[in-house]
């Protein structure tokens, strides 16, 4: 099989030289974060890591959108569940922990959970049924798309949609803001910017005069896209730069974004683990509330609360993990009590959570490239 | 990986306890294994969680195996139940070094209203693949269950050989080559497809077969057969649970080449289009043999001359660094191969 560009290992390896010389004419430790699961998974997956300079810490923030479904959100599917509605959700949904139970858990006591793989998915199982279809919609702006395209293509009435849709570019800013960060550049998400487009970006790098480089998913990609931004770092020239150009365009794709904002409201919430994030999460509009699963069905969320939280939830660091201040490494939890069998956290449960995908590939231990 | 005592979630099994990885060796290790062992007898038995048992006979070892299997959708590209259940048991045998099947028992439990067209074809399959591995059905028992109370069918074989080389899962040593005998991630991948209707460009097939013949052709040369230190078939789990599994037990790293892995093209985009590693999917048509690095090129050579060993290929070393665990050399850096928790889909086998 002839061998593409973006995955050619001695491409990586040059690249991996010219990042060792930018990072020691900083002269000091560079801390950089990516908010996206695939990012991460390609890290994991292709060792990148090892090939990473030393004084290059490369961190993982909050870009897994199960891990930072909060445990309210995940409530509200469960107390919808338990009034025999069936629920469509993504397969990662399943073992997230609420307060008191897991989807899994309903379902092991009786509750309709169906897996789907897109939005039209959970459509297509409501037409077949005259039961009540609520889509327990999660994702970031890129899934939150295809939940807004099915709502606007007159879906059956016994369907509706429990969004706890995500919105990243106001996240950036929380962690910019937050006291403790180290990080000096992002790397952003190549697949959300196809959406949002690279200027979605020029705000913050105008406040916060940190660099922001889109990057695809590639191992070369990254390895470029680190490149361009340990450059931005070394050289104090904070810009958005697009290293995605074959995907991503300045304005992104017009259409998609003026379906995401004619079905969904930008509003404040908290997101798991890291903070309350003004304009985080994505709600229907009102125009849309007879599709509002929240609308449908009364949540009555006190109802849990007698339930005290399982006991090593305590201990679990997810939320400093996604703010990019701690690794798994350094919780106690991590492949012992917490494993994707018996997760702990929201993190250990996701294909996009930064402790499943360090288990996933075997940690990050010290292992040296191969010469 | 830290040594895991996993809870038994809640009191009920879940599918992942029968996945072919950790969950589902956690609780054979702890519910089964540790009351079963404490029998005296003389032989591999079920505390080695090998392939099968190994009871010793005069000079020779009768080997021993059985397999449930419980297969969605019953018939596969490449192949059906029936062939799998066939094939599943003369493998576990083949691994253990009995190439040579002296019977095999088919016990069917059938849930009424079960097709007796499907019952027969599937009949048809064991008999051609009973042929193909020279292995005869000897006895066997059938129940019917009433409707709901068992999906469609279960077919359990047992099979038993008798050998005077027996191989383990646990020899390997420091310098040995890992070799696989064909194209990966072919089963799960096949049977995935097809129980979720999807379609894609070019052949994802099946890879069940029986392997007796092709691991005879190395066992019954003297030469060949003491440069192998260690077989294992990567069914559920696939080569990555396989591989964990000998380098635990026989205490060496492997240092795994990612980019020597043998598949097809189709396997290749359907892991990355679907997320899932072909590492960890399951075979039922290949072994993984450890082989002293002194007779690589003779067993490589003696495995191309058979069909189902055309693209053997050797994939890794066995060495000192990380004893236990599984080194990918991904061509970019290195990582530790994680060892799957369960087979990514249930029921494949």
């Amino acid at each position: 099989m002839s061998e593409l560009q973006f995955r050619d290992p001695k491409l990586a390896r040059s690249m991996a030289a010219t990042l060792d010389r930018l990072v020691r004419e900083t002269g000091r430790k560079i801390a950089v974060m990516h908010v996206c699961g695939s990012h991460e998974q390609a890290i994991a997956k292709y060792g990148l890591r090892s090939l990473f300079p030393k004084s290059l810490e490369v961190i993982m923030g909050p870009g897994c959108p199960v891990c930072v479904t909060d445990v309210p959100e995940v409530d509200e599917s469960v107390l919808i569940a338990a009034q025999g509605a069936r629920i469509a959700t993504f397969g990662d949904m399943l073992k997230v922990p609420g307060s008191v139970k897991s989807l899994a858990d309903a379902q092991a006591s009786g509750a309709k959970i169906d897996i789907v793989y897109s939005p039209q998915q959970a459509v297509e199982i409501a037409r077949s049924t005259k039961e009540e279809v609520v889509l327990f919609a999660t994702g970031f702006e890129t899934t939150a798309v295809a939940t807004a395209a099915v709502i606007l293509d007159n879906p059956p009435p016994n369907f509706s949609v429990l969004s706890v849709h995500k919105y990243i570019p106001p996240v950036m800013e929380i962690i910019a803001e937050m006291p403790e960060s180290r990080i000096e550049g992002f790397l952003a998400a190549g697949h959300a910017a196809t959406i949002t487009g690279s200027a979605v970006f020029e705000p913050f790098v105008e406040r916060h005069k940190i660099p922001v480089v889109i990057a695809g998913f590639e191992p070369n990609d990254i390895m470029a896209g680190l490149v361009e931004l340990v450059e931005l770092i070394r050289a104090k020239t904070p810009h958005v730069v697009n290293m995605f150009p074959r995907c991503v365009t300045l304005e992104g794709n017009l259409a998609a974004q003026k379906q995401l904002w004619r079905v969904f409201r930008p509003m404040g919430g908290r997101w798991r683990g890291i903070a309350h994030v003004p304009n985080g999460n994505l709600r229907l509009r009102d125009e849309f509330a007879h599709l509002d699963a929240r609308k449908r069905f009364p949540i009555d969320l006190t109802s849990l609360w007698d339930y005290a939280p399982p006991a090593l939830a305590g201990q679990c660091i997810c939320g400093d993990i996604m703010a990019g201040i701690r690794n798994p490494n350094d919780c106690r939890l991590f492949n012992r009590e917490c494993v994707p069998e018996n997760p702990v956290g929201a993190c250990m449960v996701s294909n996009e959570g930064t402790c499943k995908i360090w288990h996933l590939y075997g940690g990050v231990p010290d292992l040296e490239a191969s010469a | 990986m830290t040594a895991i005592l996993l809870p038994f979630t809640g009191g009920r099994v879940t599918l992942k306890q029968g996945g072919g990885g950790r969950a589902m060796r956690a609780l054979i290790e702890r519910l089964f294994v540790r009351d079963f062992a404490t029998m005296p007898f003389d032989g591999v038995g079920v505390d080695a969680m090998d392939d099968g048992a190994a009871i010793r006979i005069g000079d020779d070892w009768l080997v021993i195996t059985t397999d449930s299997h419980v297969i969605h959708p019953i018939v596969f590209p490449g192949g059906d139940i029936g062939r799998l259940s066939i094939s599943g048991t003369v493998n576990d045998l083949a691994m253990m070094g009995a190439t040579r099947v002296l019977g095999l028992t088919c016990s069917i439990i059938l849930e009424e209203g079960f097709s007796l067209d499907s019952l027969e074809a599937i009949q048809r399959s064991m008999i051609a693949t009973c042929r193909e591995a020279n292995a005869p059905v000897v006895t066997g028992d059938t129940k019917v269950m009433g409707r709901g109370e068992i999906d469609g069918l279960v077919i359990n074989t047992c099979g038993i050989g008798l050998t005077r080389t027996l191989v383990r899962d646990n020899g390997l040593h420091t310098g040995d080559r890992i070799i696989v005998t064909g194209n990966i991630a072919e089963h799960g991948l096949a049977v995935m497809a097809a129980r979720h209707g999807i379609e894609f460009e070019g052949d994802l097939v099946s890879d069940v077969a029986p392997m007796n013949g092709m691991i005879d052709s190395i066992l019954s040369d003297a030469a060949l057969a003491d440069a192998v230190t260690a077989m294992k078939d990567p069914t559920r789990g696939g080569v990555a649970s396989a591989l964990h599994e000998m380098a635990s037990k026989s205490n060496v790293g492997i240092v795994l080449q990612e980019r020597s892995l043998p598949m097809t093209d189709a396997v290749r985009s359907v892991g990355e289009l679907l997320g899932i590693d072909p590492l960890h999917v399951a075979n039922e048509g290949k072994a993984l043999l450890g082989v002293r690095a002194d007779a690589v090129d003779q067993i490589l050579a003696r495995l191309h001359e058979h069909p189902l060993g055309r693209n053997a290929t050797v994939i890794g070393t066995c060495g000192e660094e990380r004893r236990g665990a599984i080194i990918l050399d991904t061509g970019f850096g290195r990582r530790l191969l994680a060892e799957p928790e369960g087979e990514p889909l249930p029921r494949i086998c």
